[in-house]
């Protein structure tokens, strides 16, 4: 046990850690998640992410963060963490009256 | 002065050392060390290609014998290819083949931002194109370099023993001989001898960052850039890539 334990740690520190890679297109106002990738660093997980998400021509600005940065919430507690909202159709701004002079909203 | 003219064979090398060098590249891809390496060395592969078409296709045009780019890619045997012998070394570990990368990438970038103010408009055109994906590449292979050389101690001695090895094949880089004197005279391209202090300048520092010890020796292996002598890899390199044409002449798709 011990013995596995050890390799297991190594093995750890051997692999690259986890980004998440953020991409604004050439055409979209937000950087948006198109994937994840192992670097070394957060200069080489752009260089990656430059590789491998914009061959095609994809982005104009690249955002790196490491996966273990973000705060995910629990697919478990999908039922009282969304569910309460479903039903207050009324937060939705869907009631009113748009002016003439609005225009389109 | 050669058969096709001393722009038609500068014109071949700058070519063959840009597919010589990508078909190399792309022995890696599927087996690379990590999925973001393997992309990321396909892509230099491809960029190459992509250069080494458009460096030909130029020399097809000013040799004007009725040849293509595909000719002169699929067609010529070894002693006409005019690479350096640095591209055709054999790609050995991931360590060995960035430092070859490194190497050749910090030559490249030199020579191409020169080649931009060619007297040659076409020429001047294919290298500015070509300079954005060199500097690129230069970038990347400079940063493994350093990654690598100041890593582990097992990466680290890789690493010097690439570098040891692949010394002797610096200098052809920076040897001048009849065409580059030529092309220097008419203004299409630097003499190679003139892109060593740039090159000198980026190697001392990512060699220092990377805490791998510069070789010294001025011992340079010459014949690639001039076809006189290239190694036995180059035949072999040769076979793979020119398989399909050899065995099915004027094949198509």
């Amino acid at each position: 046990m011990s013995d596995n334990g050890r390799d297991s740690s190594v093995h750890e520190r051997r692999e690259w850690p986890l980004w998440e890679i953020f991409i604004r297109g050439m055409h979209g106002l937000n950087h948006r998640h198109v994937g994840s990738l192992h670097a070394a660093d957060a200069e080489m997980a752009m260089k990656n992410a430059r590789d491998v998400y914009t061959r095609r021509n994809e982005g104009v600005s690249i955002w790196v963060v490491k996966s273990r940065h973000i705060a995910a919430s629990s697919p478990s507690d999908k039922g009282p963490f969304y569910e309460p909202s479903r039903s207050k159709a009324y937060r939705h701004p869907t009631f009113f009256d748009i002016p003439e002079e609005a225009g389109a909203m | 002065m050669t058969a096709g003219g001393d722009e038609f064979e500068f014109l071949c090398r700058m070519g063959d050392n840009a597919l010589v060098l990508g078909q190399r590249l792309s022995e890696w891809c599927g087996s690379a060390p990590a999925l973001e390496e393997d992309i990321a060395l396909a892509n230099t592969a491809l960029d190459l290609l992509g250069q080494a078409k458009m460096w030909l296709d130029l020399a097809a045009e000013v040799e004007d014998a009725g040849r293509t780019s595909d000719d002169l890619a699929m067609k010529r045997d070894v002693m006409d290819f005019r690479n350096l012998l640095l591209v055709e070394r054999p790609n050995g570990d991931f360590g060995h083949t960035m430092t070859r990368q490194f190497l050749f990438d910090s030559w490249h970038v030199e020579m191409l931002k020169e080649l931009a103010d060619s007297k040659d408009a076409r020429i001047a055109e294919i290298s500015a194109k070509s300079a954005k994906e060199a500097r690129y590449h230069v970038e990347r292979s400079a940063e493994t370099v350093i990654g690598l050389g100041d890593g582990t101690p097992e990466s680290h001695s890789r690493m010097q023993t690439a570098l040891n090895e692949l010394w002797s094949y610096v200098g052809e880089m920076f040897h001048d001989d009849e065409v580059d004197m030529s092309m220097a005279r008419s203004k299409l391209a630097p003499l190679p001898s003139n892109l060593r202090s740039g090159f000198d300048r980026r190697f001392r520092k990512v060699v220092e960052a990377a805490t791998l010890i510069p070789p010294t020796g001025a011992y340079a292996h010459l014949g690639g850039k001039n076809g006189i002598r290239h190694t036995e890899h180059l035949g072999h390199i040769l076979t793979q890539m020119q398989w399909l044409q050899r065995a099915y002449p004027e094949s198509e798709w």
